[in-house]
């Protein structure tokens, strides 16, 4: 079938339906795509909070230098600036939404304390912000009547005379696949956890947006700045929140000792995370860890406290780790959580990287996780991600359905769909290989959680580089047992690790182009941070040879870059 | 460990015959049945179709019936279903049609929720900041929010089994949820739009909900909230209220229950009571009439019954 919108989105997470909203209260017909159901998207996971100077002592200038100091000077000082004059009413508007915040004894917003940040500026639900944020989200895109298209899987971009102009879709229920028409596409299908093993992320993170953009020619930018989170369990790579350590729980070694203070004698476990991982990674390395692991300990605030705002941390240790953290410490590590990186999207999320003829994917937004708009630089802070989502989410869905309403829809129909078709079912007509989905999926998460973790140097990232190349080589030949047209989710999982494997090129490459420590790029044969050439942006561009990687100025309003502690 | 796992198969494509499938896979010791289902369907047969996503309990993707019970697959630990490894049966959810394997399809589930208008409706001007309410409100709201949309509730519900028109306890807990929030403007609407057929009054409090939900939330509990809000608010011509108010009336008189006096009491109109002719005959025919029939006599010692109701009305009121 054809379908047809002014404004199509792709992903339902927090991100996809705020833009979504925005769309349509500027009145455009905008309808959202999504391969899983809207309250089943990964922006469930972030517990934390969401940050914003609300408070009568805070500041957005402080809000931005904070953010700008966490990005290790990589974040994009324009956006930065945005993100944090927006945040304040953003917030005011969740809570009009419907958001269940918690409250101070006066029945006002609640902040809690998080990482890399000088004033108490998270606000929060529990331990289930993200959760409760997303509800709200898709309670409020029932209340606007926004056509959401649940189970539909993108399979490619519709470029047409220099422009996108909407996508092509398997619909998961029946196997059958759709042309949609848009005069704009904001993609927010979140990050690429999958292509490390272990991970936080959800199973439904495997690059697909980033993979559809680059595709089309748009550039893939600072990728080689991913997250490792300093709290994640050993067990299955599940997250506890930073919002314990917020809350005032400690780090402490096989001796006993909160080795916080030997590398952030101010800020202690509440330093930034690249920082706080990379000292974890330290002590483990040094023989002061246990078993891999360093220990979380809770037991100091008190089961109260453990049980009315950590209660979802407290079930996850007691279900994948046999500890109560009420009374025993939790073994710890740190784990790959987000990527900074991401498709290079303006503060309107519009994917452009210069001013010329050229320098852009007309009718082509990014936002969230998948975008790289750069607010988190080198190293984003806690609590800034949800905050992402809203200030982008509304802004691009503003710029998209001013766009669209100026644009044609290109003439395509049907027949479209046509070279999707064929490619999935040469897929399926594959005979039987040796080598299956899930094997090679396995193999790129142990090399990328291998060489492109905590510390990296050349000859890991060169490994990196060749095993990945390898295993698109062999991505070649997989064939699949499952023939169906019905729910097939081998099909899907195949689709998921083609894109995830030339996010992951992408990712090593650009690692091994950047020669400088920065945020949470630390080489071990660059161990410095290097200003004078490295204070750029790395962008990566499709070629046939694989990425071609190029530079970007960053760009810097107020803050210079300055020797970065905590 | 060893996990023995035995799946509830369908496949539309193919000869469309439910049947089971067995399979043994290795697994670590804290593994999930999750794990085994997902170790299955990558390394052992990918025709399994299973819906999962974040592992954590969190994105209620992964609700199935195991040994015969709802649950999410994500963190029900093998150790717990098969103590002594022994074979575990995983099914797709009750109430909803099977789409294939394990994936059902979600639209009755969805729809139930849209039912209830799930947002929030202020009325009046907004603050320019936010709303000023008390924490204990929030906090209180909270314990329904953590509930995340999964469907195990629905699965299992035995209501639903019966009367696939019933709201049901996702919806209703959810329904709950704006209620009571004090930045609502439209309690009384929402409590008369969940007074009505098919919704909170017809709820048999069989706990299903309550055992079954992964995240603690118990949406009976919050059900029954919403019959004493609904009261509170006047809404007191329900065949449900008429029927809880009978029953507590002829235990407190009694010391026990009237059966045939609740069965009238609990309809309204006259019309609707002369319907309750045939169910009787039929009773009487199939030898479930109460002994007493019509003649209920108080208990034995019904007196002190009688008191704690008034001691607790006195509590009350």
């Amino acid at each position: 079938m054809v379908f047809e919108h002014d404004v199509l989105i792709i992903g339902a997470g927090l991100a996809g339906l705020r833009a979504g909203i925005e769309a349509k209260r500027k009145g455009v017909d905008v309808a959202i795509l999504t391969k899983v159901y809207p309250v089943r998207s990964h922006t469930n996971a972030a517990q934390g909070g969401i940050n914003a100077s609300l408070d009568e002592g805070d500041s957005w200038e402080s809000h931005a230098y904070d953010t700008v100091k966490g990005s290790d000077y990589l974040g994009d000082q324009d956006a930065i600036e945005i993100l944090a004059q927006e945040a304040p009413s953003d917030i005011i508007e969740l809570e009009h939404m419907g958001v269940i915040f918690n409250r101070d004894e006066e029945g006002r917003l609640g902040t809690r304390a998080f990482g890399g940040a000088s004033h108490a500026r998270t606000y929060f639900v529990a331990d289930i912000t993200g959760q409760a944020l997303l509800h709200v989200g898709y309670e409020q895109s029932l209340k606007y009547k926004i056509p959401t298209y649940n189970e539909f899987f993108a399979t490619s971009l519709i470029y047409e005379d220099g422009a996108v102009k909407g996508c092509v879709a398997i619909e998961m229920r029946t196997g059958e696949l759709h042309v949609f028409k848009a005069k704009a596409v904001i993609i927010a299908s979140g990050g690429v956890g999958r292509a490390f093993e272990p991970s936080t992320n959800a199973l439904i993170c495997t690059g697909d947006g980033m993979a559809l953009a680059y595709r089309v020619g748009a550039p893939l930018m600072d990728m080689e700045m991913v997250q490792y989170h300093p709290t994640t369990l050993p067990s299955n790579g599940a997250l506890l929140t930073e919002g314990a350590r917020g809350e005032g729980a400690y780090l402490v070694n096989s001796n006993g000792d909160r080795f916080m203070s030997t590398y952030a004698p101010n800020m202690l476990e509440l330093a930034s995370r690249d920082v706080v991982s990379r000292s974890e990674q330290t002590e483990i390395n040094a023989g002061r860890g246990i078993d891999g692991c360093v220990m979380l300990d809770c037991r100091h605030l008190g089961a109260d406290l453990i049980h009315s705002k950590l209660r979802q941390i407290w079930e996850l240790a007691r279900d994948f780790s046999g500890v109560d953290l009420v009374t025993e410490p939790c073994p710890v590590r740190p784990g790959m959580h987000y990527i900074m990186g991401g498709i290079k999207a303006n503060f309107n999320g519009q994917v452009k990287w210069g001013e010329s003829a050229g320098q852009s994917v007309p009718g082509l937004y990014a936002i969230g996780e998948t975008s790289c708009i750069s607010i988190h630089g080198g190293n984003r802070l806690g609590a800034n991600s949800l905050l992402e989502l809203v200030v982008f989410g509304r802004r691009s869905g503003l710029h998209a359905a001013e766009y669209a309403m100026t644009q044609k829809h290109a003439n395509v129909g049907e027949s479209r769909a046509e070279i999707d078709r064929k490619k999935i079912t040469a897929l399926l007509e594959r005979p039987q290989a040796s080598d299956m989905v899930g094997k090679l999926r396995m193999e790129l998460g142990d090399t990328m959680n291998q060489h492109v973790a905590v510390f990296r140097d050349e000859a890991g990232l060169k490994t990196a580089v060749a095993k990945v190349k390898e295993l698109k080589q062999r991505y070649q030949g997989i064939g699949l047992q499952n023939k169906g047209k019905v729910f097939n989710t081998n099909l899907l999982s195949a689709l998921e690790l083609e894109n995830m494997l030339d996010v992951a090129e992408v990712i090593t490459e650009s690692a091994l182009y950047r020669k400088e420590s920065r945020g949470a790029q630390f080489r071990t044969d660059y161990p410095e941070r290097n200003d004078a050439e490295w204070l750029k942006h790395t962008l990566a561009f499709q070629t046939d040879s694989g990425p071609r990687l190029d530079a970007l100025e960053v760009t810097i309003t107020k803050w210079q870059p300055q020797k970065r502690t905590y | 460990m060893e996990a023995k796992v035995r799946v509830a198969r369908y496949d539309p494509d193919g000869n469309r015959d439910h049947h089971f499938d067995e399979y043994t896979v290795q697994l670590a010791e804290n593994a999930m049945v999750l794990d085994a289902l997902i170790d299955i369907r990558e390394n052992v047969d990918e025709t399994l179709s299973v819906r999962c996503s974040c592992r954590s309990a969190i994105c209620g993707s992964c609700a199935m019936r195991v040994n015969g019970k709802a649950t999410l697959v994500c963190n029900t630990p093998m150790s717990r279903v098969a103590p002594n490894g022994e074979q575990i049966t995983v099914e797709p959810m009750g109430n909803m049609p099977v789409l294939k394997d394990l994936v059902v399809d979600l639209e009755v589930f969805w729809n139930k929720v849209k039912a209830i208008t799930p947002w929030i409706q202020p009325e009046g001007p907004k603050p320019e900041r936010e709303y000023i309410v008390a924490d204990e409100h929030m906090q209180n709201l909270i314990n329904t929010v953590q509930c995340i949309l999964c469907g195990a509730c629905v699965s299992d519900c035995t209501v639903l089994e019966v009367d696939p028109s019933f709201m049901g306890p996702a919806a209703l807990a959810k329904a709950y949820r704006f209620a009571a929030d004090p930045r609502d403007g439209h309690k009384q609407e929402r409590l008369e739009l969940y007074s009505q057929a098919s919704g909170m009054w017809d709820c048999t409090h069989c706990f299903q909900c309550v055992e079954v939900c992964p995240k603690g939330v118990a949406p009976m509990d919050w059900i029954l909230e919403l019959r004493r809000e609904a009261e509170a608010a006047g809404l007191k011509d329900h065949n449900g209220v008429r029927h809880s108010e009978s029953l507590a009336h002829s235990v407190k008189e009694s010391g026990w229950l009237d059966e045939a006096k609740l069965a009238m009491d609990s309809y309204g109109k006259f019309s609707d009571k002369l319907k309750l002719v045939p169910v009787g005959v039929r009773t009487i025919l199939k030898g479930k009439m109460p002994k007493t029939g019509p003649f209920h006599h108080k208990r034995p010692g019904a007196e002190h019954v009688t008191r704690i109701f008034e001691e607790l009305e006195g509590k009350h009121s």
